[in-house]
C-alpha cells in the first residue's frame, strides 16, 4: 500500500506528514537520490579486469559497511557523550567509504548488483547493501562479530584502522583512478580513527585493573580473526610496527592464540543483516 | 568571474552557514555553456551528509538565476582544510568557531599519535591561548571540541585534514 497524500484537514493526519513534502513515495530510501560518483569517469582502465576490480571494491566496501553498522549500534550507549559522538562520526566516515566503494563496484561490473522488482527506486549501492544474503558479503569476520564492551570495540577499531590505513596508503596509487581517489580520501579519515583507538587502547591498558582486564579480554577474543584481516589487506610489516608500538607503550603482550580456521562468515553477520535490511526488504519499492 | 560562478559561489554550507561553498573549498569548478551550467563539488569527508543538500541548493539557486544546472562530484584531489579561504577562516572566528591550522602532509608512513593532538588553538571568543581539547570528534565529522581555560566557554575547532 502506498502512503496516502497528507490531508491537513484530516483530524487523523500524522505529525510526520510534513516530512514527506510533495513526494509521497520512496520514503524508505530518502526522498531524492544522488549518485555518489555523479560525473566521475568510472571507465575501468584497460589493464585491469573489471570483475576482479568489482570484487575487490565490494570486499573493501563490505568491511566498511559492516563495521559502520556495528559502531552505530553504540549510538546512545557509549560510556560518555564524547565517545558516543566519536563512534558515530567514525561510523559515518566508514559508511561514506562503503557507499563510494559499493558504487564503484557496481559501475565496474553491473552484474554484481542484485536484481530488484521493476520500479524500485533503490540505487545500486543500496541494492548491494540491503538485498544481498550474508553468504554474498565479502567482509572479513573481524568486522562482523557482535559488539562486546567498549574495550572490545576499541581493540577491534585499532586492529581494523591500522590494517586498513596501511592498505589505503598503498591503494592511493592504484591503477584504477576511482579506487585510488577513494583510498586517498579514506587515508585522512582512518588516520583519525587509528589515533582515537590507539589512545583509548593505551588509556584502558594503563587505567584500572578492571579496564585492563576488559581490554585484554577484548583483544584476546578478537586476535584469532587478525590473520584473516591482515591477509585480506595484504598487510605488510608496517602494520606490525604500529601495533607493536601501541602494545609496547600499553604494556600489553601480542596475544598468543591460534587463528580461527575456516572461512566465510559467522552467525553474527546474518543476525546483523536481518536487522539492518528488514525495512528495505519489506518495502523494495520504497512505498507502503 | 562568470555570472553562474558568482551564483554558485554564494551558496552556503548547510551545516556551517557562515561559510559559502567557495570559502569552504568544496566548490571545484563551474562550467557554463549558454544556459547550461555544470558545477563540480567535492565532499569534505567520505560520509558527509550535507552533499545532497549542497547539490539541491546549487540547483535551486542556479535555476532561480535562469540556468539549467547539474552537479557533479570530484573525488580527487581529496578535500583539505587548507582550502578554506582566509575570508572563510574569519567567518568561522566571527561565529565562535576556531579555524584549522595547516593540514599534516606526511612524507612517509603516517605517524601514529597517541598523545592528544597538539594544536595551537586560541579561543575564538576571548583570544586566550589557554585552551584544552575535550573531544577529537564533534557534532560533525569535520570538528573537534575544545574548552577555553580562561573564559571557560566550550567551542568547536574545524579539524585539519
Amino acid at each position: 500500500m502506498s502512503h496516502q497524500t497528507p490531508d491537513p484537514n484530516d483530524e487523523h493526519g500524522s505529525v510526520y506528514d510534513g516530512l514527506l513534502g510533495t513526494d509521497t513515495s520512496q520514503w524508505a530510501f530518502g526522498t531524492d537520490f544522488e549518485d555518489p560518483l555523479a560525473g566521475v569517469d568510472t571507465t575501468v582502465p584497460s589493464e585491469l579486469d573489471a570483475a576482479e576490480l568489482a570484487a575487490y571494491c565490494l570486499a573493501l566496501g563490505d568491511d566498511a559497511l559492516v563495521l559502520s553498522h556495528r559502531l552505530s549500534e553504540w549510538c546512545s550507549n557509549a560510556p560518555d557523550l564524547e565517545d558516543d559522538i566519536a563512534l558515530a562520526n567514525i561510523a559515518l566516515d566508514l559508511l561514506g567509504q562503503a557507499r563510494l566503494l559499493l558504487a564503484r563496484a557496481a559501475a565496474a561490473d553491473p552484474s554484481v548488483v542484485p536484481t530488484l522488482p521493476d520500479g524500485s527506486p533503490v540505487p545500486v549501492e543500496d541494492a548491494l547493501a540491503f538485498f544481498r544474503e550474508a553468504v554474498d558479503f565479502r567482509n572479513v569476520r573481524m568486522v562482523e562479530v557482535a559488539n562486546g564492551d567498549f574495550a572490545h570495540t576499541v581493540a577491534r577499531l585499532l586492529l581494523f584502522a591500522t590494517v586498513r590505513l596501511a592498505a589505503f596508503e598503498r591503494l592511493a596509487t592504484h591503477a584504477d583512478p576511482v579506487l585510488a581517489a577513494i583510498a586517498a580520501k579514506g587515508v585522512k579519515e582512518l588516520t583519525y580513527h587509528r589515533d582515537y583507538a590507539g589512545r583509548w587502547f593505551l588509556t584502558l591498558a594503563q587505567g584500572t585493573e578492571e579496564s585492563r582486564r576488559r581490554l585484554l579480554a577484548g583483544l584476546t577474543g578478537l586476535w584469532p580473526l587478525q590473520a584473516e584481516l591482515a591477509r585480506a589487506y595484504d598487510a605488510g610489516p608496517e602494520v606490525d610496527v604500529v601495533l607493536d608500538q601501541v602494545f609496547a607503550v600499553s604494556g600489553v603482550e601480542r596475544p598468543d592464540v591460534a587463528p580461527m580456521t575456516g572461512r566465510g562468515h559467522t552467525e553474527a553477520l546474518s543476525r546483523m543483516l536481518a536487522e539492518m535490511q528488514v525495512v528495505a526488504r519489506a518495502h523494495p519499492r520504497g512505498q507502503w | 568571474m562568470s555570472r553562474a560562478y558568482a551564483v554558485a559561489a554564494s551558496v552556503t554550507d548547510p551545516e556551517m552557514p557562515m561559510l559559502t561553498l567557495e570559502d569552504l573549498g568544496v566548490l571545484r569548478d563551474v562550467r557554463e555553456d549558454g544556459r547550461r551550467v555544470t558545477v563540480t563539488i567535492t565532499p569534505t569527508y567520505s560520509g558527509c551528509p550535507a552533499m545532497a543538500t549542497m547539490r539541491d541548493d546549487l540547483v535551486h539557486r542556479l535555476t532561480e538565476a535562469g540556468y539549467a544546472a547539474q552537479v557533479e562530484i570530484a573525488l580527487s584531489p581529496a578535500w583539505s582544510s587548507d582550502w578554506i579561504t582566509e575570508r572563510g577562516r574569519q567567518a568561522l572566528r566571527d561565529h565562535g568557531l576556531s579555524a584549522p591550522g595547516a593540514a599534516p602532509r606526511p612524507g612517509g608512513p603516517i605517524p601514529l599519535t597517541l598523545m592528544p593532538t597538539a594544536r595551537a588553538v586560541t579561543c575564538p571568543r576571548c583570544d586566550s591561548a589557554r585552551t584544552e581539547l575535550t573531544s577529537e570528534y564533534g557534532a560533525t565529522a569535520c570538528k573537534a571540541l575544545y574548552r577555553c581555560a580562561d573564559c571557560l566557554e566550550p567551542f568547536e575547532h574545524v579539524k585539519e585534514i
